[in-house]
């Protein structure tokens, strides 16, 4: 490992050690917030008990669907939006504005449209994800390079083989940002909606660990939350660099 | 001509949302989602009333409050690392996991500390805001072509000098677009605080709507934030656009 990540390495452990010691000293009273070593040990024993099991499946489950629909409607979308310029120019100004809105603000009313299940969280889930993945669509599409469709039009080939055998390795480096883009998000829609309203699922329990004050419960959920969503994103991060490098794209 | 074209343009889409609108509400019923023009109807009669006006409020100057804090530590922390190149390069991945965390796994933290009160909503919609903020202010910094400070250097600008001559100048475009982005977040955060666990404010009133079952006032307070929210976003966007075509 580099230096600068040793030392990011140091920060992380000295700022964990220093929130486990103002808890353990009394600066911060237990019933805030526990020390970080008892949320582990409360997570290790909830995993191994079972008894979320069924909530943890539930969410990540959606958190997938939700991810899944939102990558493949939005490649879709944006491919199709793409063939038509005019159609794109009009919606250029509703793509500006969209993650503008706090889109969340519509929940309730799916909720009364959909009653209280998994429809509208997998809804909010792909509202917040697809549009990152219909824009970064467009944005493959625009940059594979001219001289390609020339190649194609040289040898004669179809459009779909053009577009599955050309446009979509060409594109694909930036396709992938909108992967991983629209796993995050459709992450975010789907824990925020189970908190602010859900027959169940991590975000309810969590919620209504806070309304019992069971904290051992809350802190070790949260901490699972926190891990997947951390582990998960930085692998999107690692494997969207490393293609950019490899397309020599080199991006900040 | 392009101006006149742009508008047009956001004309369809109002007119499209709109007849999706409708057609949603001829779908599924009015009782569930009633259609624009009731909708319409009932917010001209609820916003200059009491209640609508009390709620905006609470809501405003908790954004107000949630806003300075965004801008004002996303701003340090931004400058600070971006000056600082070891601090940056040891902070941005931080940063970054901490931007696409779903920050609201955190709001029971928040509120075990603060209570019920102002100060948590502010200080929830201030941990959405910080971070693009923050993260936008460092790679402004950082992409400062090298030219404009050598040719400071050459010209013998004091500190404060080259600070409102060429840094400030050189970064305001892309720090814009980051309190652009704060400002958004920094609203939603609020939102999202008071539709959890609040008394007041327009996220509690569409909770209270929707449970109330009035579909009319839900829709309107949703309209109302829409709107405000994508004229606050077009207007600095414009501002940013303004400061790219003269730098």
């Amino acid at each position: 490992m580099s230096r600068v990540g040793w030392i990011r390495l140091a920060v992380l452990a000295i700022a964990i050690g220093l929130l486990e010691l103002c808890c353990r000293v009394g600066l911060i009273d237990q019933r805030v917030v526990i020390p970080p070593s008892e949320m582990a040990v409360a997570l290790g024993r909830l995993l191994i008990s079972g008894e979320a099991n069924e909530q943890i499946v539930r969410t990540f489950g959606i958190v997938i669907v939700a991810a899944l629909i939102s990558v493949v409607a939005g490649f879709a979308l944006g491919a199709v939006i793409h063939a038509l310029p005019r159609l794109r120019q009009s919606l250029d100004p509703f793509f500006a504005t969209y993650y503008a809105v706090p889109i969340f603000i519509f929940y309730p009313v799916m909720i009364v449209i959909f009653g209280l299940s998994a429809i509208p969280i997998v809804l909010m889930g792909v509202a917040t994800a697809i549009v990152a993945m219909i824009i970064a669509t467009l944005n493959g599409l625009d940059r594979v390079p001219q001289v390609l469709a020339k190649v194609a039009r040289v040898h004669r080939m179809g459009t779909i083989p053009t577009a599955l055998r050309l446009k979509l390795p060409a594109a694909a480096p930036h396709l992938f940002t909108g992967v991983k883009l629209a796993v995050s998000y459709a992450f975010i829609g789907v824990i925020a909606s189970e908190f602010i309203l859900a027959p169940a699922g991590l975000g309810r329990v969590i919620s209504d660990a806070y309304t019992d004050f069971n904290n051992r419960q809350m802190y070790a959920l949260m901490l699972l939350l926190i891990i997947v969503a951390t582990v998960v994103n930085m692998f999107l991060h690692v494997v969207d660099q490393r293609w950019a490098e490899r397309r020599g794209i080199a991006k900040p | 001509m392009i101006a006149t074209r742009r508008a047009a343009d956001t004309t369809i889409i109002l007119i499209v949302l709109l007849l999706v609108w409708q057609a949603l509400h001829q779908l599924v019923g009015a009782t569930a989602l009633p259609g624009p023009v009731p909708t319409l109807a009932y917010l001209a009669k609820f916003v200059p009333s009491e209640r609508f006006a009390e709620n905006a409020w609470a809501t405003l100057v908790c954004f107000f409050y949630a806003l300075l804090l965004s801008y004002g530590i996303g701003l340090a922390i931004g400058v600070w690392m971006g000056i600082h190149r070891l601090s940056g390069a040891v902070g941005e991945p931080i940063l970054l996991s901490l931007y696409t965390l779903p920050k609201v796994t955190l709001y029971p933290v928040v509120l075990l500390i603060f209570g019920l009160s102002l100060s948590g909503r502010v200080t929830f919609g201030a941990m959405h805001g910080v971070l693009p903020v923050a993260l936008l202010t460092m790679s402004a910094i950082r992409n400062i072509p090298p030219v404009y400070l050598k040719s400071a250097r050459t010209l013998h600008l004091s500190g404060w000098q080259m600070i409102l001559t060429v840094l400030f100048p050189a970064t305001l475009p892309e720090i814009v677009a980051g309190l652009r982005i704060g400002l958004t977040l920094t609203l939603l955060g609020v939102l999202l605080a008071e539709m959890f666990a609040a008394k007041q404010g327009l996220g509690s009133l569409i909770i209270n709507a929707m449970q109330l079952m009035q579909a009319e006032e839900m829709l309107s307070v949703a309209v109302v934030l829409f709107a405000f929210a994508a004229l606050a976003n077009a207007l600095l966007l414009w501002i940013e656009q303004r400061l790219h075509r003269r730098a």
